[in-house]
């Protein structure tokens, strides 16, 4: 992929690194036991812990640790026996205690890498810094009054994941490849849901531009985007942004930028303070996380099947191309939707390939547009699979099965009694076929002796006549043969 | 190390500290003395020792899981100077 963009002086080159911010998928926060669910009563799941009450002290979570390392072995990284909490210091309304609890120079996770896939079959190896702990924030509301800033605490203390990527990245296509493997592996792994609506996934953007093979430019971060899109849109007019200053001459001021979505520009964040020092230390509260080889090596064993593992199975099991199989596998529900259909009869699993063109073609597509997720997906595997039955066993034409699969997605109905009911099942019996073809030829005599004279693209003519009077339900291959077999004769 | 007129000022207004033109010198001698005497430290050589991070050094114990279902909301928006349904609030924090 060729991801130099033109400038007025030139093809430049950009360089991007992430911090993608993930949500720990657990019942209870980092430090303290309030429930992480999403969406409640404001504040009525903030403990005394999470309001930081004097006197509170947290206690980790064994839980998440465990959530974190499964990730690290999903990303193939370091997992580092020995790693402590921090505190990083900074004043704002949603953070009670006045400093949040990190990690800084001994996260849990170290280096490793994930592959990403590009388009024709190609993947790039995107490096992975390092994967520490940290609290999240409460959420501010700015937009309730004029004046106010309306704060709630329920998320305050929910466990975070700080994922860290290298400069690996050349283009906002690629980034947004990377943040959705890093979702699909955490969701394979059930480590994060990957809900980007509801925030529990978030980037922040490491954005600078260079002329090819010079020294790194001066960089800008993008803080706190919560859509794919967003985040190429920011990219873009980011990396413009900045290639325009210094093509004008000017030089570039390394900033935090803000990104507004109503006009898809990016604008440097106000500095309230002149000097900004997080004033990292370890916390006292909490004694280092020291954890030996069982503990990984349970985890490890517990590891489900990657999505790179079951893209790889898939291609060498059910002969899908490597397209398909990557789209099939980045979505775990989908795979398991997939699998599902195969073991519900022999028909599918010896046609995976048929399988997985109606998932990727027609379910994807009536699921988008009614806007549900595949796991709540009227059609069920069961029923999906029956028909499919029902195309190899030639009791259904293709084109059918789409006008069945529509009346199944909107009535959950079983395919053979929507056949039954609006009697749509293939005709193939020789028999009535001929008696509909004799019907036909004898209406078109004219056309008939055209076909004799040498016009062969009449026959095409003469089947969308037998499959008018059918209603489309005359088998095609059937109708094809005793055609050719009635006018040569 | 010598602490000038302008780094005093500077380190007044960060902390949002008050001094009037008078006191500035004294208060630069005084900054001055007291990074001398803590460079003092640098006199030992620590290149090969890990900074030291718990006196003691024991593993961490770890919790469950199981979340606690208890509304404290009541008690701990006592301490708001503010608050409407249930939130905190405060003056506006965003451009």
């Amino acid at each position: 992929m060729n991801n130099l963009i033109d400038g007025k002086t030139g093809k430049w080159e950009i360089i991007i690194g992430l911090e993608i911010h993930a949500q720990i998928l657990s019942n209870s926060k980092l430090f303290s036991n309030s429930s992480t669910k999403f969406g409640l009563k404001p504040n009525t799941q903030v403990s005394l812990v999470d309001a930081a009450m004097p006197g509170m002290l947290p206690v980790i979570n064994e839980f998440c640790i465990k959530q974190a390392v499964k990730t690290g072995l999903g990303l193939k990284a370091k997992i580092n026996k020995y790693s402590v909490f921090d505190r990083k210091n900074y004043f704002y309304a949603d953070l009670p205690q006045g400093y949040q609890i990190s990690q800084y120079k001994n996260p849990i996770v170290g280096s490793g890498e994930i592959q990403i896939d590009l388009p024709e079959g190609k993947s790039k190896s995107i490096g992975i810094t390092r994967l520490h702990l940290e609290q999240d924030a409460g959420k501010s509301l700015h937009d309730q009054h004029p004046e106010k800033t309306y704060v709630d605490l329920n998320r305050s203390g929910i466990a975070l994941m700080e994922i860290v990527s290298e400069p690996d990245l050349r283009s906002s296509d690629e980034v947004a490849l990377y943040i959705q493997k890093i979702r699909s592996i955490m969701r394979y792994l059930g480590t994060c849901d990957g809900n980007m609506q509801e925030g529990s996934l978030r980037a922040d953007i490491n954005v600078s531009v260079r002329k090819p093979n010079e020294h790194l430019g001066t960089r800008c971060e993008i803080k706190n985007l919560n859509s794919i899109k967003f985040i190429k849109q920011a990219i873009e007019f980011e990396s413009r942004r900045q290639i325009k200053i210094i093509e004008e001459g000017g030089q570039i001021e390394q900033n935090t930028m803000l990104f507004d979505s109503n006009t898809g520009t990016t604008r440097p964040m106000r500095n309230k303070e002149e000097a900004h020092d997080y004033r990292y230390f370890p916390d006292p509260d909490l004694q280092p996380i020291i954890i030996n080889e069982e503990f990984i090596k349970n985890l490890s064993e517990s590891m489900p099947e990657l999505p790179d593992q079951k893209k790889q199975r898939y291609i060498n099991e059910y002969s899908l191309s490597t397209y398909d199989a990557s789209l099939i596998t980045s979505d775990f529900d989908t795979a398991v939707f997939f699998e599902k259909v195969l073991k519900v009869s022999s028909h599918s699993m010896k046609n995976p390939k048929l399988v997985c063109n109606w998932i990727i073609s027609e379910l994807y597509g009536y699921l988008k547009k009614n806007d549900i997720n595949i796991h709540k997906s009227p059609i069920t595997p069961d029923n999906l699979s029956k028909m499919i039955g029902l195309i190899i066993e030639g009791k259904i034409s293709g084109k059918i099965a789409k006008n069945i699969f529509e009346e199944m997605f909107y009535s959950k109905k079983d395919p053979t009694d929507i056949i039954k009911e609006k009697k749509l099942e293939q005709i193939s019996d020789e028999g009535s076929l001929k008696n509909i073809i004799n019907q036909v030829l004898e209406k078109n005599t004219e056309k008939v002796l055209q076909y004799k004279s040498g016009k062969d693209r009449l026959l095409g003519f003469f089947v969308g006549e037998v499959m008018k009077l059918t209603d489309g339900k005359a088998n095609p291959s059937i109708v094809n043969k005793l055609l050719k077999e009635k006018i040569n004769k | 190390m010598k602490i000038d007129k302008n780094t005093t000022l500077k380190i007044a207004r960060l902390a949002r500290i008050k001094i009037n033109n008078n006191e500035i010198a004294d208060y630069s001698k005084q900054l001055s003395n007291i990074i001398d005497w803590v460079q003092q430290l640098n006199e030992v050589n620590t290149d090969q020792i890990e900074p030291l991070k718990k006196i003691v050094e024991i593993p961490a114990t770890f919790k469950g899981d199981e979340p606690e279902l208890k509304d404290y909301s009541q008690d701990i928006l006592e301490n708001a100077p503010e608050k409407i349904e249930n939130y905190f609030v405060v003056p506006k924090v965003v451009e």
